[in-house]
């Protein structure tokens, strides 16, 4: 089935089965291996993306469900080949070790209220498994990102 | 330097006590970091080769039985599979994955020892064929009796033996012998990325060669197992390794097994075959840390002193030797805890069981025999009436003391820095919290709260009972004994002309070596850090640095760097810059070709090691731990739940302090998972839970703040003084928080995980 898609602000139309995983769209017939797979179950949010804005676990969506919408996935971070403030804040702050969770991780960040305290970012991040850094410098990265938000 | 955020806890760095140094010990940016956050890093699962197919794994169901057959539904139509079993594995290969003994099949060939033992290998372009075939082939067996719990085991895969003085002297002396037994249960790596690999036929020009993409710590492990199985020589196989989603040993000795499977299905299709598990077969396949059970007695002085430690250390090996021999080793060498003692016996076995092997996992053995050490220290205190931290400082290695190995600990011993940092840095957080809950500190609170013997924890309506526990622990770096001689690792540095590119074995798996060796490099030729490209990790380029494990990257292999930087620099003669540099590399390349400078592991002159009577100097150097947990327990659910964690590590130098925080802060959150969540259950010898949704690894709810401090206890012979950082900090935490248990509820527990029907069972 023709569907089309709407991905990191750029137009596709794909072949894929309707209830084929998002995440595997993305990543066979879009080539956008950015976003992973940790558990195929909706546990760990490496599959994290941004569908019209809110973060959802890719891997548990079909494709068919998001046409219309707006997807966003590490790869339409960046611009011009400039670091968006987030992917700097993970840099300084050491938050990225293997950097396996760091995609789906940035991901759900974005999705955070901008004026988050460091309990709510703790509360929105309950999703995403980090198995190397015990998060601590990822609180560091985005409250680094958010105090600039709020600026 | 990024500002630090408002959160509680984070970690202060010690001041730099090298003043000049330019690279070393700055936060410079990570070598492949922007890859990392643009998403543009390749993991093994986002290559694709031409004309790949997709392996899997038939798999035992039974924990011990004799395969009577293996059959295919004639109904399904066959057309495009690849299959292979044991038969395909011919002289002068081996079916023997080469390991520490050669005892463990790549294919079961008419026995199966464990459940989830590979039996079949299957291929197909396309996934979802290829998953349907799977299963509709059945195996038969006749089922043999399993021997599934280790506590009952007979069968002893590997004894060690440590003595050291005269010990039915020190127990007849005693005033007081304190006995108690310690159980650990199972933990898995979980690693995000699941393991996974590439095989390919040919190798560079040898079209009969092999060669494996892959997932892994130890490439070169890689290497020596598909020689093995495959019969070939090592110009033929090559080994490249993918960036890795994390290892924490999980990538060790694995990888070797699933390489060889992806290599015989690549052989027999005569094409690229990619294997990546799905997160459920990473849970039932791999290894995971040995369960141990320990007992301990103690000779004591009425005045808390030890006068002689008897350790008896039973290990889960599973149905395989793999590792199991050196993860014991390393248990038993750190089973007394960082204390003293005239006369020491440690006894300790690796039992046989009919399950999944056992392997490695960061600290290797250590946080298992530690643990019981430290929670048997407080059983000791509690029995003696003595303070648990008087206790421990009366009895705390110094400088000049001697190890149950009989080392003499020369130089870098921090067992009592570490000690006061973590009581300092424990009263700071304490403060603070009470602060933030607006009432001041019950005088006396802090040291009360370690103090462990009392009950501090008010259960009245309903209110969680709180408790505070401390945990002493050290841990050695590099090899055992004489593992580094026998490793005798190579790396080194070629000179390009912008600079120089590393030529090493030693994989990034997160932890951030390129970045620390490229540090450690710039800072001895004296050039910017960002002169300085690592080789890919692909064996056909680089040499065998030794495994990517044992805390040993940065002081060992960081080393060999640092030796070889500084003879590169004698080649170049007088340069005073970057600039500099770059023009004598580019006259001595003109006049070479290439230059390169490939050093070998030197040991240490001082270091002497005795492997059959197991006595010496077990390790170079060793960092040292103390941490303290702040736990509450709910009344009613009997959940127990971390509040707060101080960890101070010694490390002789942190070559990067953010590089080596984030281990520190990592390697505590996997110990307070061990601690407190992650329970491997198994079923008729097969894990149960085998899934995110029922193992629980923390998420950032379950974290609590963590206060980190890094201490720097130069150690002469790492590079800049430094030590290793992997592993240490997951020796402590789960003592801690036993012992923060003890204190709440008044209650022993002598296990983990600590989960709440364990707690309830001790209470009620
Ligand atoms: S892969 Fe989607 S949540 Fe784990
Ligand atoms: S950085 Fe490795 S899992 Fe998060």
């Amino acid at each position: 089935m023709k569907l089309k898609l709407h991905v990191n602000g750029a137009k596709h139309t794909v072949e894929v089965a309707p209830m084929k995983r998002l995440l595997d769209t993305l990543r066979e017939d879009l080539a956008l291996t950015g976003t992973k797979e940790g558990c195929g179950e909706g546990e760990c949010g490496a599959c994290t993306v941004l569908i019209d804005g809110a973060a959802v676990n890719a891997c548990l969506v079909p494709t068919c469900q998001v046409e219309g919408a707006e997807v966003r996935t590490v790869e339409g971070l960046a611009s011009d080949g400039r670091l968006h403030r987030l992917q700097r804040a993970f840099l300084d702050n050491g938050a990225a070790q293997c950097g396996i969770c760091t995609p789906g991780m940035m991901m759900a960040a974005l999705a955070l209220p901008k004026k988050s305290s460091l309990e709510q970012i703790r509360a929105g991040l309950a999703g995403n498994l980090c198995r190397c850094t015990g998060y601590m410098k990822i609180y560091d990265a985005v409250a680094q990102f958010l105090a600039g938000e709020k600026r | 330097m990024p500002k630090k955020s408002g959160r509680d806890g984070g970690a202060r760095r010690a001041k730099s006590r090298s003043g000049e140094l330019r690279t070393v010990g700055h936060n410079v940016a990570r070598a492949e970091g922007v890859e990392k956050v643009t998403g543009a890093a390749r993991y093994i699962d986002d290559l694709v080769f031409d004309d790949m197919l997709y392996g899997a794994t038939l798999r035992s169901t039974v924990p011990a039985g004799r395969i009577v057959a293996v059959e295919k539904d004639p109904q399904f139509d066959w057309t495009g599979f690849v299959f292979v079993d044991h038969r395909d594995i011919t002289a002068p290969g081996r079916n023997a994955v080469a390991m520490i003994t050669e005892d463990q099949p790549f294919l079961a060939v008419d026995r199966v020892r464990h459940q989830a033992e590979p039996i079949w290998l299957v291929a197909h372009a396309d996934r979802a064929r290829l998953a349907a075939g799977l299963a509709r082939i059945t195996v038969r067996y006749e089922k043999e009796k399993a021997q599934l719990d280790f506590e009952t085991a007979t069968e002893v895969l590997k004894e060690i033996a440590i003595k050291r003085g005269d010990l039915d002297a020190a127990f007849a002396r005693a005033d007081v012998v304190v006995e108690g037994t310690y159980r650990t249960g199972a933990q898995e790596q979980l690693y995000i990325e699941t393991n996974g690999v590439i095989a390919q036929p040919g190798a560079g020009d040898h079209a009969d060669g092999i060669t494996v993409h892959g997932s892994m710590q130890c490439p070169y492990y890689v290497v020596r197992a598909l020689r093995v199985l495959l019969g070939l020589p090592e110009a033929k196989v090559r080994v490249v390794q993918t960036t890795t989603g994390g290892g924490f040993g999980g990538k060790e000795e694995y990888p070797s097994v699933l390489a060889g499977h992806a290599a015989l299905l690549a052989r027999k299709a005569g094409k690229p075959v990619k294997m990546v598990y799905e997160r459920h077969e990473d849970l039932i396949a791999t290894t995971k840390r040995h369960p141990s059970i320990i007992t301990h007695r103690t000779a004591m002085k009425k005045d808390g002193t030890i006068l002689g430690i008897d350790i008896d250390l039973r290990l889960d090996g599973g149905a395989y030797v793999t590792l199991s021999p050196v993860v014991l080793s390393r248990a038993a060498i750190h089973a007394t805890g960082p204390y003293r003692a005239d006369a020491v016996r440690i006894r300790g076995r690796v039992m046989m069981t009919h399950t999944p092997p056992n392997g490695a996992f960061r600290g290797f053995g250590a946080p298992q025999s530690q643990f019981a050490a430290e929670v048997h220290m407080d059983r000791i205190a509690a029995e003696l009436g003595i303070e648990p931290i008087a206790l421990r400082r009366k009895n705390l290695f110094n400088t000049g003391d001697v190890t149950a190995t009989g080392q003499k600990l020369h130089d870098s011993v921090a067992a009592h820095e570490v000690l006061d940092r973590a009581l300092a840095r424990h009263a700071i957080a304490t403060k603070a919290a009470a602060k933030a809950r607006g009432k001041t500190a019950a005088k006396g609170a802090v040291k009360g709260a370690v103090k462990g013997a009392t009950k501090n924890g008010a259960a009245a309506n309903g209110a969680p009972l709180r408790g505070t526990g401390l945990a002493l622990f050290f841990h050695g770096s590099g090899f055992t004994g004489g593992g580094e001689v026998k490793l005798a690792s190579k790396a080194g540095i070629a000179l390009t002309k912008d600079g120089v590119q590393l030529l090493v074995g030693s994989t990034e798996i997160g932890q951030g070596t390129r970045t620390m060796h490229a540090q450690i490099v710039a800072e001895s030729l004296g050039i910017p850090y960002d002169m300085i490209d690592t080789a890919d990790p692909d064996t056909a380029r680089v040499p065998d640095s030794g495994p990517t494990v044992a805390s040993r990257t940065c002081m060992v292999v960081g080393r060999i760097l640092q030796r070889a930087a500084e003879k590169l620099r004698a080649q170049l003669g007088d340069y005073d810059d970057g600039k500099s540099f770059k023009k004598r590399a580019r006259k001595l390349l003109e006049a070479r070709g290439t230059v390169e400078v490939i050093e070998e592991y030197e040991r240490p002159g001082d270091i002497v090691w005795n492997d059959t009577t197991y006595e010496g100097d077990a390790y170079g150097a060793y960092a040292w731990g103390a941490n303290i947990a702040d736990i509450e327990i709910d009344p009613i659910s009997y959940q127990a739940r971390c509040t707060h964690f101080t960890a101070v590590i010694d490390i002789g130098k942190a070559i990067h302090p953010i590089l080596a925080e984030g281990q520190i802060e990592g390697g505590t959150l996997q110990g307070i998972g061990w601690a407190l969540y992650e329970d491997v259950v198994m079923r008729d010898g097969k894990m149960h839970n085998a899934s995110l949704t029922n193992y629980i690894i923390p998420t950032t709810l379950d974290t609590p703040p963590i206060t980190v401090e890094i201490v720097e206890h130069p150690y002469k012979n790492g590079p800049f003084g430094a030590k290793g950082v992997g592993e240490c900090p997951i020796d402590g935490p789960a003592a801690a928080i036993v012992n923060a248990i003890r204190a709440a509820t008044g209650k022993r527990l002598d296990a983990v995980p600590a989960t709440p029907e364990r707690i309830m069972k001790a209470l009620v």
